[in-house]
């Protein structure tokens, strides 16, 4: 699918730090995309950039194609992590301002926030002021503020990092809609795991470097590393020509679980063939690894002390 | 872009404007200044209005005592029987003093005369016993060096001093130092206080920006730039309102107060009614007011047999005219504007560079420095010296002009010096907008971090 945008060889420092040092990407149209790494990678100021807060000091962002200019602005939704609403300020008229800030007239946003506030049955709310609502509640009102323009591109910045579990799992499937309905979502968060069965698409960005990018099923097959999940009764024998245990680890009643990974050139059946004469076989897969898995083995490849603090 | 500066100037606005406290407080302000004046008036009124009388007891022999002038504020009247029963007799008729001219007083060499008061005596009850004292005993002197009752009252004359100021082009017009210098303060009150308020209102409100976490979701839709000048110029026309608000029910309270103060004379009830339909009030104050002032002031040019036809009032307010009104207008609004625009900028700026409002003093004093300074500076020497060098500098320096040029416009300054000022005044604030948006822009997304002077410096050279 056409990149919505397209960052090339973007460059940015600021006078005690390099943030970004040649990043490139490309997001696909009506994608999910996940921009990943740990805290202090880039990842903000990148998105500030796309965001045009600030400006890159090399490099260009093209949004459909298009030098990155002004008039992109209400076509983007940004959630950012530091976010807040006027507390002093009704929820009716703060969702107002904002959307007018955001190129949308008057009437359009009064009828558009009237939809959302009756979408999240809170309609009731619009004349309170922000700072009578929970955090829950203003965290509905800014996820509000960030698509009642119908934006192209919703960048959402930790999105999930605030939020309870119910208005996480609420904002998901407000997200996979949005989605549906063809726009762009950009996911950053330094916690993998949290994204990871949304995105279509991930950049792994670390010290200011893209480490790794690309449609995430291709990045998880490319780190497979052969290796199988055994559950069953009876036990494994460690060494064989074909294979070998990594982990075995014995349950109660003479069940157990063991990582196997399989030499050059044995297919998974030849293991299988083996296990059905050894053992009673109660689950067989291939482990797929995480993004987490492969962060980890990706980064720590270069800088192994990164792993212990940003990952954990 | 244009518009989204006009809506967040608006939000600013708006948001102040329909505020409780905004409401409380302009109404308030012209109440309690009315409240103030009146007490100040009545205070004063009423030491106008009671005459002192003192006693005298006059034992020298020398008739001193029907030489007395006795004036509004000072009557002096004989005293019954002995010293020692004078002394008791005025205390008991509440009388305020007692004058004792002893027996064998020298004309030439007047020792040993006494006054007696309850309590403490006051300078000013003693001054004016002594001056009329000093009149007598002057008046007695020139008898004796042969000069008749009729020429003495020949000799007796009061100045009337007008000062005329000339211009360049040899004009003549009434100046009036005190009518001019009080509208130099008032000029620099107004404009001290318009900055000071709502250059501190600028200041939190970004600071509520930067607390509340909206900043990086407001810089996504708006240029940093717009957002700031956005919140200044919404601010003024806050404190715009507000002034105006205040000026016009100054207006209507002062209306209703006045006829309280000047209208004693009148039945009550009429008072009464004035108080009910404050709009009659005005009207009939304007009509009361300056008819019973005239009424007060013929009263008091009778006591002292004076001629002048012409008011003081009167001439305080041709002095006014003469004033060069013009100039004074396009100078107080440029200068009102620009220093706001210019310390606004400036508190904007410490608004964004800081995380903690308690932090602000450090980056507070600089900027409050020259403008209280001025302020001080030119209610002092300013006012006393408006042609000074300290006037000419202080004029020109941009921090400092719009309190020290609006102080010397009424005493006339030359064109060249208001033009060089005003230009400067427009390069500082253009150079003050330009160094805040920089602090403004690095500073509003910036937490965490205690901002140092070096650091500030710092972001000024930062890239977009």
């Amino acid at each position: 699918m056409k990149p919505i945008l397209e960052a090339i060889d973007v460059r940015k420092a600021y006078a005690n730090h390099v943030a970004l040092s040649g990043v490139s990407l490309e997001i696909p149209e009506g994608s999910i995309f996940g921009l990943l790494g740990p805290n202090g990678a880039g990842k903000t100021s990148l998105i500030r950039i796309i965001t045009q807060i600030t400006g890159a000091d090399e490099g260009e962002i093209r949004f459909r194609g298009e030098k990155l200019n002004p008039s992109h602005i209400a076509q983007i939704g940004y959630l950012p992590e530091e976010r807040g609403l006027y507390k002093k300020m009704k929820v009716g008229e703060q969702l107002l301002y904002l959307a007018q800030l955001r190129g949308l007239t008057k009437a359009d946003a009064t009828a558009r926030i009237k939809q959302w506030l009756n979408r999240f049955e809170i309609k009731e709310w619009a004349g309170k002021n922000v700072e009578d609502l929970s955090k829950g509640m203003q965290q509905k009102v800014q996820f509000i503020a960030t698509v009642l323009h119908d934006p192209k591109l919703i960048i959402l910045d930790e999105p999930f990092s605030g939020f309870d579990p119910i208005n996480a799992n609420l904002i998901k499937d407000e997200i996979l809609e949005l989605r549906k309905q063809g726009a762009t979502i950009i996911f950053s968060t330094h916690r993998m795991e949290s994204v990871e069965e949304m995105c279509d698409n991930i950049a792994l960005i670390n010290r200011s470097r893209k480490v790794l990018d690309g449609p995430i099923e291709l990045i998880r097959n490319q780190f497979k590393t052969n290796t199988y999940e055994v559950e069953g009764r009876g036990k494994l024998i460690l060494a064989h020509p074909d294979f070998e245990v990594i982990e075995q680890k014995e349950r109660e009643n003479g069940h157990f679980y063991a990582r196997v990974q399989l030499h050059d050139g044995v297919r998974p059946n030849d293991l299988l063939r083996y296990l059905i004469g050894a053992v009673e076989v109660e689950s067989f897969r291939e482990k797929i690894p995480s993004i987490n898995e492969i962060f980890i083995r990706r980064v720590g490849e270069t800088m192994p002390e990164t792993l212990v603090e940003e990952t954990a | 872009m244009a518009s989204k500066f006009f809506l967040i100037a608006q939000r600013e606005y708006l948001t102040r404007v329909r505020k409780k406290a905004f409401i409380v407080l302009t109404l308030a302000v012209p109440l309690l200044l009315a409240a103030f004046g009146f007490i100040i008036a009545k205070v004063a009124s009423s030491d106008n209005d009671t005459t002192d009388v003192v006693e005298v007891r006059d034992d020298s022999g020398l008739n001193v005592a029907s030489r007395l002038a006795s004036t509004p504020q000072l009557r002096f009247e004989a005293a019954t029987g002995t010293l020692a029963e004078a002394k008791k007799g005025f205390l008991k008729a509440k009388h305020d003093g007692l004058v004792y001219l002893p027996t064998g007083l020298d004309v030439e060499k007047p020792t040993g005369v006494q006054f007696f008061g309850k309590g403490n005596i006051s300078l000013k009850k003693q001054l004016a016993v002594e001056s009329a004292l000093n009149k007598a005993f002057s008046e007695l002197k020139m008898q004796k060096s042969g000069l008749t009752q009729d020429q003495l009252d020949r000799l007796r004359s009061k100045v009337d001093m007008q000062a005329v100021s000339l211009d360049e082009t040899g004009k003549e017009a009434n100046s009036n130092a005190l009518a001019t210098s009080g509208v130099s303060y008032a000029l620099a009150l107004a404009i001290y206080m318009f900055i000071f308020i709502y250059g501190v209102q600028i200041m939190r409100g970004v600071g509520e920006e930067k607390s509340s976490r909206i900043m990086e979701v407001m810089l996504s839709s708006v240029k940093p730039f717009d957002l700031m000048m956005g919140k200044i110029v919404g601010i003024a026309a806050v404190g715009l309102t507000q002034f105006l608000l205040w000026g016009v029910l100054s207006f209507g309270v002062s209306s209703v107060v006045l006829p309280l103060l000047t209208g004693k004379e009148k039945p009550k009830t009429e008072v009464a009614a004035g108080t009910a339909a404050p709009g009659a009030a005005a009207t009939a104050a304007d009509n009361d007011e300056p008819q019973s002032a005239g009424e007060r002031f013929d009263k008091s040019m009778e006591a002292q047999k004076q001629q002048p036809v012409m008011t003081g009032r009167f001439k305080a307010f041709e002095a006014l005219a003469n004033l060069p009104l013009g100039t004074i207008l396009f100078g107080f609004i440029a200068y009102f504007l620009g220093g706001y625009l210019l310390y606004g900028a400036l508190f904007g700026a410490v608004g964004a560079a800081v995380d903690d409002q308690t932090d602000t003093q450090q980056f507070m004093f600089p900027i409050t420095m020259p403008l209280i300074l001025s302020y001080i500076v030119g209610v002092s020497v300013i006012l006393r010296n408006p042609d000074g060098p300290v006037a000419f500098w202080m004029s020109m320096f941009p921090l400092t002009s719009p309190i020290a040029m609006v102080i010397r416009l009424p005493f006339g300054v030359p064109m060249w010096q208001l033009g060089l000022s005003v230009f400067l005044l427009i390069l500082g604030f253009v150079g003050t907008v330009w160094v805040a948006a920089r602090i403004y822009r690095v500073g509003v997304l910036m937490y965490g971090k205690k901002v140092t002077y070096k650091e500030l410096g710092k972001w000024m050279f930062y890239k977009g």
